[in-house]
Parts: structure tokens; sequence; C-alpha cells
């Protein structure tokens, strides 16, 4: 932590921002300001005991009373849904999938943080705080990610106790490794499979609860839309996929644990179904989505190999540390054998413009120099659009300094992988990766309790926005689903439903009847429509906007003409969507009409606050906020606030509510990789 | 590539499903099997047909969502799954029929997408480690021989698929049973509930009318994590002391 000093947390260390630019003029309408009322005070250290034990117990023998609706069974969803069960409540759990084990936690790779110091290599829950705050580019709560290092610890022995086979030493202890440039070894891991192995122990620990009796659960069922009844989450409406019901569910709380929503991009490393469905439709009732455009691009991707590609693969950014990334100095090489192109003539650009972190720069840097060169008309690969979309990641080196026998018993899974997918042999010709949406840091916003600006309904996982403020840390995601499953939302939730259970809504309740009536005619609507054009092909249009707009570097003419494209393609959608079949059984279209009508109309919102955050901050690169020398410009006096935002209507603007980041703990500071 | 494709269409569980034949032209090597599909799926919806019903979600081979029988093989000629299998794997001018998994236990609920619940339902049987949140002791309390964790996750990255149902003459879980059984049974804190477990788990299987095993070996062949056949032994050595034991 050179140069940085502990803070107790007892002062304030630095002063609201003031915005002086206002560049979305004319796009939103300012509101209040957004205070969050549960955000405890006192030293850092001391907060979250504090406030479990100010928050009240729930007697046992009125748990079973209480009904919680848990959208969600990834790391989140399932882990809460677990232990709620166990707890006694009764918990109906949902999924889109046809198993809860299927939900995308399973495909996170890397591993999982915890600061339990296993190395004696002087890592400390205050170090995890600080790293995680500081690789968040300083727009996250401390509060909240403070927590979350804290907990993290027991992420670790919970997850043993369940059998998760994490990687061990010969002494049968538990292996660490590095992980995204941090200097300490506290990254748990399960070979190239760890989210995998944490989701199965949070799914039989969930399925135990089904037989038990306290959870049902619903797979192949999607939340259409959030149910509120007197300023109070009471339930949601949703569509069995097989039979194509319509269903009611009521309850005394709704927690939303559903994942991201980085396929507003088409292309991304999210799974299939990935949607913002029940998030947009809760953000449509009145929750305020906060920093919707804090988008993560993943640096180490293969690359697309045509207009038929439906979704990208990552490998595991563990490459960077052996591979070295290059691309031709001159354009005429770029379709030329790369091993014909010697040494003088490539350009290693990592290593020569950072020559102190080379290939091992942060996430959002590797992706934008990637596009930078590219860009320049130097990538290499196929010619995808109007242009070479990929750069080198090459092991020639790598093989010759430790044989290739040592690299294949490192890398071998992923370059079997990376063979499967294109096709080549990466132990011959270098590999060609590039930059894919990987992880969104917006997401609904939460208080320190998780629950949202609507009473009684939280909100967990990747679907908040709390914990990674800019951008997100390696193996971060998987110790915050678990976190927000395992330890906080049990812990807040309980203060909530003391005052439960509720007076009972009826079915018929004129809101009830609205949600559910609001369901059915956007799916008639999308079955009568009968124009030409598919949702996927919507989707992909929407896409292309949203990458080349609103990706990795985003400037304001090119959101002024985003937002212009998106309202466009919005009403062609509306007026033009075909989806055959019937809405009474699976209906792959009609899931995905639905989907896309939501990808839209969050896609505007995100062009409207990257447009409003006139600075550089995280995985938010803003062309008019650089320096002299092409790196990130933040703005501390106008922008350290999280930008959240309320549903301005069907034909209103959205309203901006601005909470302002007051930092007790750590010092804000520059970020430099030179 | 041209391909000649016959696929298993069914409206509904309760309407009868037939084979029909679309031929697909412009296919590239470097397509996935299910892009392939996807592409066949808007030329159908321009056409003015219903796209065909498949199931993925991952399609990076790690969620188990997807799988098809192809040209009688689950997921296909290569040990992958069926959304990490390329067109490369195929031919300009290959006949390739598609269906769905074919179990008793696997109902087909459209097209080629099935009812895979009763794999939920085996875990739910006893496929888990009984440690409530919070009274986990310290990671460090027992150290596992590597060796017995290797093993445990090789058999752990099971995808739950049911390829392994589906390549099986008796539409036995066998393979699936196992790997689960040796996942939890190889680790110290799978100890205490390791034969309630198996007798759980297997009285499952069976209610669910999955079949017996008879050491065909089908399952290991088409399953996509190469689980191995050895994890049967397991199952049923367990099995047998469970009984001994009398639990
Ligand atoms: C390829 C990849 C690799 C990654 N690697 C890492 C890593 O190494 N380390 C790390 O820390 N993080 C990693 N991440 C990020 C991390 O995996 C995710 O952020 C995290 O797992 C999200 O968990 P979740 O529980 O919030 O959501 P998910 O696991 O996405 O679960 C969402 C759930 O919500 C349900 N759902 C969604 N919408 C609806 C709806 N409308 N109706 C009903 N149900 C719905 C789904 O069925 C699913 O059950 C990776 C991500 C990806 C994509
Ligand atoms: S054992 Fe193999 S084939 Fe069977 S469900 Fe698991 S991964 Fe699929
Ligand atoms: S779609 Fe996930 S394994 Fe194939």
């Amino acid at each position: 932590m050179a140069g940085s000093t502990l803070h107790e947390g007892l002062a304030p260390l630095n002063v609201a921002s003031e915005q002086k630019s206002d560049d979305a003029h004319g796009y939103y309408v300012l509101g209040d300001k957004l205070v969050d009322a549960k955000a405890p005070t006192g030293p850092i250290k001391d907060r979250w005991t504090t406030r479990k034990f100010e928050n009240r117990l729930v007697n046992p023998a009125n748990r079973r009373k209480l009904d919680i609706i848990m959208v969600g069974t990834g790391l989140a969803g399932g882990a809460a849904a677990a232990t709620l069960g166990e707890a006694g409540y009764n918990v109906k759990s949902f999924c889109y999938q046809d198993s809860p084990r299927r939900a995308h936690s399973i495909a996170a790779q890397g591993g999982i943080n915890a600061a339990k110091n296993y190395k004696e290599d002087g890592d400390s829950t205050f170090r995890l705080f600080y790293d995680t705050v500081k690789g968040g580019d300083y727009r996250s709560r401390e509060s909240n990610v403070y927590r979350l290092a804290e907990v993290s610890a027991n992420i670790i022995d919970q997850c043993v106790a369940q059998g998760v086979p994490f990687a061990r030493e010969y002494g049968g202890l538990l292996d660490n490794r590095s992980f995204g440039g941090v200097q300490v070894s506290r990254t748990f891991y399960a070979r190239g499979q760890t989210g995998q192995q944490l989701l199965i122990g949070a799914y039989q620990a969930m399925e135990r609860q089904v037989a038990a009796g306290t959870v049902k659960q619903y797979t192949r069922h999607e939340m259409l839309e959030l149910i509120v009844v007197d300023g109070r989450a009471r339930g949601i409406i949703a569509r069995d996929m097989v039979t194509g019901e319509i269903e009611t569910h009521l309850a005394d709380v709704v927690v939303l644990a559903t994942g991201g929503y980085g396929n507003v991009f088409y292309l991304s490393t999210n799974a299939m179904g990935s949607n913002v469905t029940a998030t947009w439709r809760a953000h449509r009732k009145g929750a305020y989505m906060a920093n919707p455009c804090y988008t993560q691009i993943h640096p180490t991707c293969i690359p697309v190999s045509g207009d038929f590609q439906s979704k990208l693969t990552l490998m595991s950014e563990s490459l960077r540390n052996d591979g070295r990334i290059w691309v031709p100095k001159n354009r005429e090489d770029c379709d030329k054998d790369p091993r014909d192109i010697p040494e003088e003539d490539r350009d290693y650009y990592l290593e020569r413009i950072y020559p102190s972190f080379g290939n091992l720069v942060p996430r959002d840097i590797a992706s934008r120099q990637a596009k930078n060169v590219c860009d320049e008309g130097r990538g290499v690969g196929p010619v995808v659009g109007d242009f070479r979309r990929g750069v080198y990641l090459d092991f020639a080196d790598a093989i010759a300094r430790m044989g290739r026998q040592a690299v294949e018993t490192k890398y071998g899974n992923l370059f079997d992988m990376y063979a499967r997918i294109t096709g080549e042999d990466p132990y011959e010709v270098p590999m060609r990766i590039y930059p894919a949406v990987h992880y969104v840091m917006g997401g609904l916003w939460v208080d320190y309790d998780l629950q949202s600006n609507i009473t009684g309904l939280y909100v967990t996982g990747e679907a908040n926005f709390s914990d990674h403020g800019a951008n997100r840390l390696g193996a971060s995601a998987l110790m915050q689903g678990l976190a927000d499953g395992y330890f906080v939302l049990p812990n807040t939730i309980r203060d909530y439903l003391a005052d439960g259970p509720f007076p009972k809504v009826a079915e018929d309740h004129p809101e009830v009847v609205a949600a559910r009536e609001s369901v059915e005619a956007r799916i008639n609507t999308f079955m009568s429509m009968n124009g030409t054009r598919s949702a996927d092909s919507y989707h992909k249009e929407l896409g292309n906007i949203m990458w080349e707009y609103c990706g990795m570097e985003r400037t304001e003419e090119g959101l002024r003409k985003a937002i212009d494209m998106i309202r466009e393609l919005k009403a062609d959608f509306w007026s033009n969507l075909r989806v055959l079949g019937t809405a009474d059984g699976i209906n792959q279209s009609l899931e995905k009409a639905g989907r896309v009508a939501d990808f839209i109309e969050l896609g505007e919102l995100m062009c409207v606050d990257a447009l409003n955050r006139r600075e550089s901050c995280g995985g938010h690169f803003r062309g008019e906020s650089q320096t002299e020398d092409g790196e990130a410009l933040r703005h501390d006096d106008e922008f350290a606030y999280v930008a959240a935002w309320e549903w301005g209507g069907e034909d209103g603007q959205p309203v901006l509510h601005k909470e302002d980041l007051i930092y007790t703990a750590i010092e804000m500071k520059q970020r430099s990789y030179k | 590539m041209k391909l000649t494709l016959k696929i298993w269409r069914q409206p509904n569980p309760a309407t009868a499903g037939a084979m029909h034949t679309y031929e697909l032209d412009g296919v590239s090597e470097d397509m996935s099997f299910l892009e392939m599909l996807d592409v066949l799926n808007e030329k159908l919806n321009t056409s003015g047909e219903e796209p065909i019903a498949f199931d993925s979600d991952c399609r990076e081979g790690i969620c188990g969502m997807c799988g098809l029988m192809i040209n009688g093989q689950a997921h296909g000629p290569e040990v992958t799954t069926t959304c990490q299998l390329h067109m490369r794997s195929f031919k300009d001018g290959d006949e390739i029929t598609i269906e769905p998994w074919r179990a008793d236990s696997f109902p087909v609920l459209k097209d080629l997408c099935v009812d895979r619940s009763a794999l939920d339902r085996m875990v739910q049987a006893g496929g888990y480690i009984s440690a409530n949140t919070g009274s986990a002791p310290d990671a460090h309390a027992a150290p596992v021989e590597k060796k017995k964790a290797d093993r445990a996750f090789d058999v752990a990255t099971c995808i739950s698929c049911g390829a392994c149902v589906a390549a099986c003459p008796n539409g036995s879980a066998s393979l699936f049973l196992g790997a689960k059984i040796t996942h939890l049974g190889e680790l110290p804190q799978g100890q205490p509930e390791r034969y309630s477990r198996v007798v759980g788990m297997v009285g499952q299987h069976d209610h669910d009318g999955f079949g017996g095993c008879t050491n065909i070996g089908e399952c290991a062949a088409a399953c996509p994590k190469e689980i191995p056949l050895d994890v049967i032994s397991q199952l049923n050595k367990d099995l047998r002391t469970a009984m001994v034991k009398g639990r």
C-alpha cells in the first residue's frame, strides 16, 4: 500500500463533488440527491458487526410464516436460498434454465479472492478492501467493500465444509495464486472451473433444502414483472416457459439475484439467456438503476470469426503471465503468417507503452490498447465487418524458455479450448485474442442492507451495483456473489422481515391484476405484430451500436449518435418484429423478444449515463477526458458520485439522483501503471 | 458447405413428433453446431416456419444445458458438448440427423428440448454434504490428501448434461450418480453421510425409471467431461457397504 495511510474511518477525507459539465443536457432531469439511509458510521472495521447486532431477529417459529421470493440461482441467489431455507423461512426460488445449477456463475474460471493470509504474505482484510476500492477507481462505497473483504474468509470455510474441491498442495492444505496483478496470493481456485465448483456447492445446499421442504424450486420460469403494492415489493409475475402459463407469485419480500446485463452488447461472454428483464422491470416500477454505463471488457477472449457468431469465449487472464501481446508494425503484414514476420517488424505495444507493467496492465487498459491498434488497421485474423479484430498472444518465447511440457501443464486446457474453437494449434501459431464484454459493474441501486429504493425489494450479486465501482478486480465477483448470498443478505433481510408477516395480498388486488395484465398484453403484442424481422436480428443491431459507441471508448458525439440510433431501432422493433408459433408452450423467439425489448431501453439509458459522466474511470473511458499521453483522466471534483437513475416514464426523461461518495478510510488517488 | 439436416420436430409433449428434412447452404466450418442451427432458425423465421426449439445457455461447455443426439451419438462425433462441437467436424454434402436425448426418464417437451428434472431429484435425495451456513470450521482444519482432492475434483466436473443416460441402452444414470458419490465420498467432509447418500440417490434413480447398469460403457464414451467408468464401481461398492451396514 505504498504511499497510503491507514484511516480508521472516523472523518471524511474528501468533500462532495460538484459537477460543472452537463453533456447530457436535454436527455435527463436532475432529481434530488440520494442518501443511503442505512449507511453505518464509526470505525470502518466495526461497521458490519454493529449493523448485524442492530438488525432485529426473527423468532424461529415465525420464520415458516414468512415467504421469500428469490429470483436467480447463481452464487448470489443459490447461496441465499439455501441459507434462508436452513433458517426456516419459506423460499420460492426461480431460474430460467432447467436446473438451478446452470446459472451463469458456473462459467467463471479463474478463482475467488479471500483475505485468509494463508501464505503469510502480508494480506489482510484491510489490504483486500484497499485493493478492491483502488481497482474500482474510487467509485464504490467503502463500507460495502470493507464488509465484502471482512466476510471473504468465511466463504472459503463454508465452501470447503460443503465439499468444494479447491486446488490443494501436497501437504493437503489449500493452494492460492496471485490474480489480476495484485501482489499477494489470495485467490482460491479449482483448476479453471472455480465458478462451477462453487455453484455446485451452493446448488447442493439448496437442493438439500428443497428436500427439507423449505425451498420450492421453479425452473424454466422467467420473471416478467415485479408486483408492488402500497409501496412494497410483494411478488412477481413469472411465465412457465414450458406451458406458457402466466403465474402470480406473492410473498413478504422479493430478492433479485438475476446476474448481469452484458448481453446488451449481443456478443459477450455471458450465457445466451442472460438478461436485464428482471431488473429492468423493477426499474420501470421505480427501482433506481445505478451507474448503468460501467461495463467491464475483458482483454483475452477468442476473437469473432464471422457474422454468425452467437457468443464469445473468455480465456483466463492468467495467459498474460507468460504470453506476449503484439501486432505487426506495418499494416501490409497483417495477413501474413505471423511466424514469417521478423522480430523487428513486430510491435509489442503493451511492453512499449507500459514498460513496468507490460502485458500485465489492468483489464481496461489492455482492452483499450488492443482496440486502438486494430482501429489503426493493424489487427490480425479474419476481416469481420470492415476490419480485422484480433491481436497476437504469442507463447513462442515461453515455450523456448520453459519448454513445451511446462506450458502444457500450466495452460493445456486453455490451449485445447482455443484449438477446438478456432481450429488452430496455439503451440505452433500465436493465439489471436480480442476484448469482449464480460461483466457489468452497474446494476440496481441498493443501500448498505442490499435493499433497493423500493421497500421490500433486495438485490444481490452482479444484479446490484454496489461493490466494484467503475472496474472490477479479477476473482472478486464470485466473492461478492457468495458474500451477499451466504452472509450479508440473510443478516440484513431479517431486520425487514421482523415486521412481517405482512398483510396478505389478494390475487385480485388491482396492482396484482394490473401487473399480470401488462405481461399478457405485452406477449399478445409480440405474438400479433407479424412483421418481418426476428428478435435476434434486432439484438445484433443493438449490440453493434453499443459496442461501437458505448464500448471501450465513448465520446460525446458518438453517444448522441447512439441514442438516436437506438430510438429508431426501438420504433422499428415495435412495428416490425416477427414471432412465430404460439405463446402456450416453449417459444424461444417469444422469450427472446421480451429480453431484447428491455435491452433496447437499457441501452439508451447506458448511453445517457455515459454521456453525462465526462470523465474516464475504470471501464468507462471518455475520449474527452484523457491525459496528454492518452491515459484515463478521472475527475473526482465533479464525478465522485453514484449515478442512480429513476425511470422517467414511457415518454419522459430519466431522473438522475446522485449519491456522493465520501471516503473516510481511504484517500482517493489517480491510478498510474506507467 | 451444404448440408441436409434431418431434425426431430414435436410441438409439445402430448403430440407425436416426426423427422423433418431441411437443406442448409453456406455453412462455415468455423461455426459451432448450435450457431449452424441459429442460422437455420433465422431462415425458418424469414420463410414463415416456426424456428426449432433447442436448449443451450453458456455455449462454452460448462453449464450442461445443451445436448443433442447427432447421427445417433450423444453430443456428436467429438468428445465434447454439443455447443463446443464445430462444423469443421463435418463436410460438404453431409446428411446429419438431429434428435433430442432419448430416455424414458427424460420426456420430450418440444422439438429437441427434454425434461431432465430427474437429475435434480437425485441430488435432492442425498447428493450434498449437510453444512449449514455459518457452522463451518476454518478451511484448514481438515487437510485433504492431494491425490484425493484431485480425484474429487476430476469427477466433480460432471455438468449434469444427461448424455450418459441418452447414450446408455438401458437409460441408466449410473455414471452421473457414480460421479457424485465419488466426488463427495473422496472427501473427509463427505464421510458422515456417505452411506445414507448412496442409498437415497440410488433409490431415487430407480424410482424415476432410470435403468440398471450392465457395464456396457457407452456412458463414459459419450461423456463430454470424460468421467471415468470406475466411478460406477465406486458407486456399487458404497452401495454394498451401505447394505451390509443396514442403512
Ligand atoms: C466467462 C466468465 C468468467 C468469469 N470468471 C470469473 C472469475 O474467475 N472470478 C470472479 O470472481 N468472477 C468471474 N466472473 C464473474 C462472475 O462469474 C459473475 O459476476 C457471477 O457469477 C454472477 O453471479 P450471480 O449469482 O449474480 O448471477 P448468475 O450466476 O448469472 O445467476 C443469475 C440467475 O438469475 C436467473 N435469472 C436471470 N434472469 C431471470 C429472469 N428474468 N427470471 C428468472 N430467473 C432469472 C438465472 O436463471 C440465474 O439463475 C466471470 C464471468 C464470466 C461470464
Ligand atoms: S457423467 Fe458425463 S455425460 Fe453424464 S451427466 Fe455428467 S457430464 Fe454429462
Ligand atoms: S450450452 Fe452450456 S454446456 Fe453447452
